[in-house]
This record gives structure tokens, sequence and C-alpha cells, in this order.
């Protein structure tokens, strides 16, 4: 349902002050990448939020889909060895 | 509110034993809190009228820039003039999410637009009202921002994700909206002249009953709420939310020495509540159906903004397109 003659979609992710990732904030629409960090400069920082901006047009990213959760995510429940609590280490070996 | 009329496309609260499996299932993860989320299923009815709910909150807060925007140019102090250009300029922020929001769900921006400007969509009554004095602005503030509030903070866990973070964000930003408005009212009502303290007190006068209308009619014969409800994106009723906004309001006057201009206005031992007038619904009714005494204006307004910005819009599509082509080239 997009008008041909809109300005495509980006996806805008901001890292702030003490982050330690980019976090996706939203998105806007604008003519190219260096009009969309301008714009979400203006619609996602207004009060200091970041230090620096990721813009990625909407229509590049794949995303999974939600009917597919099972079978993507499901496999990493039973395999609790992957955490270090499954490992018993006596006492008297310290911290570890 | 900011979506006083919505109509849902449904004919009130559906039965369970008539929802198909999916959106016995929908209904199931909504009742347990679930987030729904842009690609999840959804029924067709919860689609459209979350379009209709979040597009006229959209609409509300870009119209919502014209009565303020009236003083920008005149406001008292440059300090004054900041603080409501930056507020102006939040609630262009406002809409700008909760149009994405609403794309979403898989309608166009231009579509969106272009529905507001045909009056297939509304926006809030209340900015079909003038704003004729600087104490306007700190009325506006105060309770127009103030009535906001109360809608938008439930809003915050509705159980769709992209409304609900958008109104997170409204939120963070909304409280200073009331508070600078209610500076101004201070300085006015409190520490003014007695020329002041009158157009404090015929500003408060004018806005009372529409933002009492913002709140949307009352619920109780609404087929329309109790399916919005079942679904959560609206957490309240009209009237709970209605009753909320004057219990903290009118202390607030007082604070200022104004008086609500309300006859019946009083205090119940027995409810804890207080007891107020309704407004004029037919004002309202006249006022939402585009026979306000702004509305001609304010739809102009915005028509013209986005005819007259149509050259730049497309003068920065061709040279994106141009400048892409051009980087293929090359490569
Ligand atoms: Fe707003
Ligand atoms: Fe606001």
């Amino acid at each position: 349902m997009t008008h041909e003659n809109e300005w495509p979609l980006w996806e805008v992710f901001i890292r702030g002050q003490h982050g330690m990732s980019h976090r996706h904030v939203g998105s806007l629409h604008a003519a190219d990448a260096e009009h969309a960090i301008r714009n979400a400069r203006d619609v996602y920082t207004r009060r200091n939020e970041g230090v620096s901006i990721w813009v990625v047009e909407a229509a590049k990213i794949t995303a999974s889909s939600p009917s597919d959760k099972g079978p993507l995510f499901d496999p990493a429940r039973d395999k609790v060895y992957r955490h270090p609590t499954f490992y018993d280490i006596p006492e008297e070996v310290g911290k570890m | 509110m900011y979506a006083q009329m919505v109509q849902s496309t449904g004919k009130g609260l559906q039965d369970r034993k008539e929802m198909s499996p999916e959106d016995q299932a929908f209904q199931d993860r909504i009742d347990r809190g679930e987030k729904i989320e842009p690609k999840d299923y959804m029924p067709d009815a919860y689609r459209k009228t979350l379009i209709r709910q979040i597009g006229q909150h959209a609409h509300s807060e870009i119209v919502g820039q014209l009565p303020e925007g009236n003083w920008i140019t005149r406001a008292p102090t440059l300090e004054r003039k900041a603080n409501l250009l930056a507020k102006v300029q939040d609630e262009a922020g406002h809409g700008l999410y909760l149009y994405c929001a609403a794309e979403t769900l898989g309608v166009s921006r231009d579509e969106l637009v272009e529905m507001l400007h045909s009056e297939r969509m509304k926006y809030s009554s209340i900015f079909n009202y003038p704003t004729l004095t600087w104490a306007d602005m700190g009325a506006v503030g105060w309770l127009v921002d103030g009535a906001a509030i109360m809608n938008q903070v439930p809003l915050q866990r509705t159980s769709y994700g992209p409304y609900a973070r958008a109104m997170v964000r409204i939120c963070k930003e909304e409280s200073f909206h009331q508070r600078q408005g209610y500076h101004i009212m201070i300085k006015m009502a409190k520490e003014g002249t007695a020329d002041q303290k009158r157009m404090a007190q015929d500003a408060l006068n004018r806005f009372w009953y529409p933002a009492l209308m913002m709140f949307g009619p009352s619920d109780k014969e609404s087929v329309h709420s109790a399916q919005s409800m079942a679904w959560k994106i609206k957490i309240n009723t009209n009237d709970e939310l209605r009753q909320k906004f004057v219990d903290e309001t009118v202390p607030q006057a007082e604070f200022l020495g104004l008086t609500i201009p309300d006859e019946n206005l009083r205090w119940n031992d027995e409810t804890g509540h207080y007891e107020f007038s309704e407004p004029d619904w037919s004002e309202f009714f006249e006022v939402i159906s585009g026979n306000g005494p702004c509305n001609v204006e304010r739809l102009n307004a915005r028509r013209k903004a986005w005819d007259d910005g149509a050259w730049v819009r497309e003068a920065m599509l061709a040279h994106a397109r141009k400048s892409q082509k051009r980087a293929q080239a090359a490569e």
C-alpha cells in the first residue's frame, strides 16, 4: 500500500551516552540516508538521548517470522549445559 | 480523547463462541498480557480499529501544533518563546512516532495524511477552539496536555507493541508540556496584575468544558468501547478518565486562585470524588463533525502546508534517486 512518491521508511538505532550498543528507537521517512540521519537527530534525540545514530532502510531488513518462533528458539531451551550453573565445582576450589 | 470517537468495525463485543480458532488464540494472547507485533496474526477488525485510533491520535498531535504555534512569534519573553517552540516541536515528534506505529499496520503515511485532508479521519475536537490570549498557552498546557497525559499513561500498556512503545516515548516528554503551561498560569494568576489574573480566569472559562470533552462522550451506551477494552486498545472508560482529570485539576485551580466555571462543582465525601457538570454534548458533536469555531482554518492550514511542501518532497526524492543512479554507475 505504499505510494511510489513517498520517501522510503528508515529504521533508527541510537546508542546512548552510557549504552553498550545501538538500540532500535523507531522509524521515519527520508529521501536518502543522509537525510534520514538528520531527521533522526530531530525526531529521536531532542533530549540528549544519543551519541551515535544508525539508520537502515526498512525494506533492507530481514526479520524472523513469528511462526518460526518454535523451530528457531526452542532448541536452545533444553541446553542447560550452556550455562555456568550446570557445572558443580567443589567449594574448596574457590571462586570460579 | 485524542481519539475521541473511534468506531470499531465490529458490532460490539464479540462472543468467544463466534470466534474462529485463530481469533480465540489471539484473544488468549491479549488476555495473557502478551504484546501483538506487526507480523503477528490479528483479526481484521482489530487492525482496522487500531489504524483509526492511532491515526486519529497522530492527526491530533499534528493539528494540535496550530493553536500553540499561533503564539510562538508573540511570546512575552525569549525564554517563553524557546519553551513553547520546544513544546510544539515535541508535538510534531509525537505525531511522527504515531504515524510510524500506524504504518506498521499496513497503511501508508500518504494515505493517512490524505484521509485527514479529505476529512475521512478525525482529530481531537479540542484543537478547533481559538487561542485568543497568551493565557491560553497556560490553559492549553495545563488542561489540554494534562488531559492528554491522563489518557496516554494507561495506553503505555496497550496490546499493540508499536503503539505501546510510542506511548512510552510520548509520556516521557509530556509532563514538561503540562508543567510549562501551569507555570504560565502561576505567573499570570498568582503573581500577575489584575488584568493578567482576569486573562487567566478567562482562559480557564473557555477551555474547561472543551477539555472535559477531550475524553469523549460517556461510553455507557457505546457498543465500540467494550470490544476495544477486550482488545486492550482502550484501558479505561471515558467517564473514569474524565473523573480522574476533574479530581486532579480542581485543587490545581484552587492553588492558582481561579474558579472552575461550574456552579455544580462540589466535593462528595462519600464517593471521594468531585461532582461536576457534563459539557454540552451537542456542542461536542457539532465540533467533531466539522462545525467548530476553527475547523475550517485548521484543515486549510494543514492542506496548505502539505501543498506548499510538495515541491520539496519531490525535489528531495528526485535528488536521492539521481545520486543513487550515479553511485551505481560509478561502481
Ligand atoms: Fe503530544
Ligand atoms: Fe503535549
